[in-house]
């Protein structure tokens, strides 16, 4: 296969969520030195960004506890980056002093969401992030911005694009250097994604952006084919499918970096990742959890292994 | 890049015959007619019933005389059947068959392990048929196993899968129905597949029929879709696993693929809800969870 010649990106980087998003997400709370283990195994699969906890209070989300302790005990690996969320200005400093060398804001597209999730409006929530790039800035830390309920949001249902372009151009004017594109409920198709990144491309350049969206409805690689056909480069993803959908009880989440790096093997798509030791560590983390993989790639892959 | 997509799509369920013979479990007569009845009620137009094998290999579809009889056929709904050779057309028409669909593989190990003979012999053994339907008027679907990768041959050439699809195609077949029967195949090697029939067999005769095994079905079907296919098999509830790969899944769900459609505009016929509610029946009956996502998420939107 050449993706060239198809006019599909020539690679394209994981963004690889799991130990933040994916465990965030989970039932079962993972001690932290299993946390720190999945992380160094996941440093040296080859994927070139690791997002590895969250520098929110532990009295909202409990799992992100031991935040300092897991930035602090991770073996780094040169040219692999390693960014936590920071959901204000006080999670900026903490992150900082423990180590970190870039950050993630969250927004969301939908008013309701922003209000649910993090107790006021879109317009206070950005203003929030504004003091957060501004130190980041300074400090030459870069940002990365994530757009929650991209395709459809819990309460509010339907989402306009438009709304998602003008939450995104914010988030990249006040100096975020990628848009990460959520799927938060996983509800969107090819034909919502091809519309929402339509408008979104009207406002940030294509090389700026991101898609990360959920398999709820079983709709997430033909998505992220769609996104990757419109020229997107970037796709967040979960170790193993980590991560449940909190708003549809047993429901699934995030997509699993073993189909999509499949996927993207067989267009002929570089991601320099090594599917075997994500899977490796995917194993390693559902054995910890004591769960089934969500990745059909390892399900299939263990299934024929042992038969064979 | 995504081309325009074909405005109606005919999805073929699958979920009586292949999802039912592909599951541990078995499920008494009155259950499969009354899941293919209920299937009826869903707006979906074909609804493949049973097989005409021989119970001794296949023992989940021997009540196919009963089934094909029992069930209530609704106008305008096509139920064909699997005839694997001359002796299981003969007894499907006389239990009332209006359709029949016949096997092939575009891997000769596949073949002979499946059916003990060579892609050209099965082909001939299904020339008896071909001749018998035509005098009946009884059209034949094909099918064409492991095109996108063999679990004996491994890799499996574009042109081999041309090259047998033309065969039953110019033999009579009205629609040949590509099948990853391994869920092996990507965007990426079901674009070079359909690239290489469609020099031999018109789109407008072609389906697809993906397995989910590696979770790469619905992108495969986009691709297909956006290649000018408008033919799509899929099961409810995902019904029937790989036997290639234990506990893994097989056939794509197809509350899944309508959620997809729909979401593209293309029309089906098909009331998802209808369907979900006929998926949980079903799964009921079988003591299983569903395969399908869409049914699994209970988000309202």
């Amino acid at each position: 296969q050449e993706p060239q010649a198809s006019g599909l990106p020539e690679y394209i980087k994981i963004v690889e969520v799991g130990p933040r998003d994916g465990l965030q997400n989970e039932k079962v709370i993972v001690p932290t030195d299993i946390k720190i283990e999945l992380i160094n195994q996941l440093s040296k699969t080859g994927l070139p960004a690791i997002e590895v906890t969250s520098f929110v209070s532990s009295k909202w989300v409990p799992q992100m506890a031991d935040h300092k302790e897991v930035m602090r005990g991770i073996k780094r690996h040169p040219g692999v980056q390693y960014p936590v969320l920071t959901p204000n200005l006080q999670g900026f400093h903490s992150a900082i002093a423990a180590g970190a060398t870039e950050v993630s804001v969250f927004g969301a597209a939908s008013e309701s969401f922003s209000k649910m999730n993090i107790n006021c409006s879109i317009e206070e929530s950005i203003e929030r992030f504004e003091e957060v790039t501004k130190s980041a800035r300074n400090m030459n830390i870069p940002v990365r911005g994530y757009v929650s309920c991209a395709l459809g949001c819990p309460y509010e249902g339907n989402v306009v694009p438009d709304k998602v372009a003008e939450v995104s151009k914010r988030l990249y004017s006040m100096g975020c250097y990628e848009i990460s594109l959520g799927d938060t409920i996983g509800v969107g198709t090819p034909g919502s994604m091809k519309k929402m990144l339509e408008a979104v491309m009207k406002e940030i350049p294509l090389s700026a952006l991101a898609v990360h969206c959920h398999d709820t409805y079983g709709q997430a690689l033909a998505n992220i084919l769609t996104a990757v056909q419109m020229g997107v480069a970037v796709v967040d993803s979960s170790v193993a499918g980590l991560g449940g959908c909190p708003y549809a009880k047993g429901a699934t989440g995030n997509v699993a970096t073993e189909d999509v790096i499949y996927m993207l093997n067989g267009l002929g798509i570089n991601t320099g990742v090594n599917l075997c030791a994500v899977m490796e560590a995917g194993n390693f983390i559902c054995t910890a959890l004591n769960k089934r993989t969500n990745s059909k790639v390892a399900q299939a892959s263990f299934s024929t292994a042992t038969i064979n | 890049a995504s081309g325009a997509y074909p405005k109606r799509v005919k999805v073929v369920e699958v979920g009586p015959r292949d999802g039912l013979q592909n599951e541990k479990n078995l499920v008494p007569t009155p259950v499969k007619i009354n899941l293919i009845n209920m299937l009826s009620e869903t707006g979906l137009q074909v609804i493949e019933a049973t097989s005409f094998v021989s119970p001794k290999w296949v023992p989940q579809m021997a009540d196919h005389t009963e089934v094909l009889q029992g069930i209530k056929k609704s106008p305008g709904i096509s139920y064909p059947v699997l005839t694997p050779n001359l002796r299981g057309f003969q007894a499907a028409v006389a239990a009332g068959a209006k359709e029949v669909s016949i096997f092939g593989a575009a891997s000769e190990l596949f073949t002979q392990k499946n059916i003990n003979c060579s892609i050209e012999e099965s082909l001939e053994r299904f020339e008896e048929v071909m001749r018998a339907a035509k005098e009946a008027s009884i059209p034949v679907r094909g099918y064409v196993s492991c095109v996108l990768g063999c679990p004996y041959e491994g890799k499996i050439s574009a042109a081999k899968v041309a090259e047998v699809s033309k065969k039953m195609y110019s033999m009579g077949c009205y629609e040949i129905s590509l099948g990853d029967t391994i869920g092996v195949g990507t965007p990426g090697s079901m674009r070079e597949m359909l690239a290489a029939v469609m020099k031999e067999v018109p789109v407008g005769a072609l389906a697809v029929h993906c397995h989910d095994t590696y979770g790469q079905a619905l992108a495969n079907i986009l691709v297909a879709l956006q290649m000018g296919v408008s033919v799509v098999d899929a099961s409810v509830a995902g019904l029937g696993g790989c036997p290639y790969a234990q506990g893994a899944s097989g056939n794509v769900a197809t509350e899944d693929l309508v959620y997809m459609l729909n979401g593209l505009g293309i029309h089906t016929g098909v009331d998802l809800q209808k369907l979900m509610d006929t998926g949980t029946f079903i799964c009921n009956a079988l003591s299983r969870k569903t395969n399908s996502k869409v049914s699994q998420a209970s988000c309202r939107l």
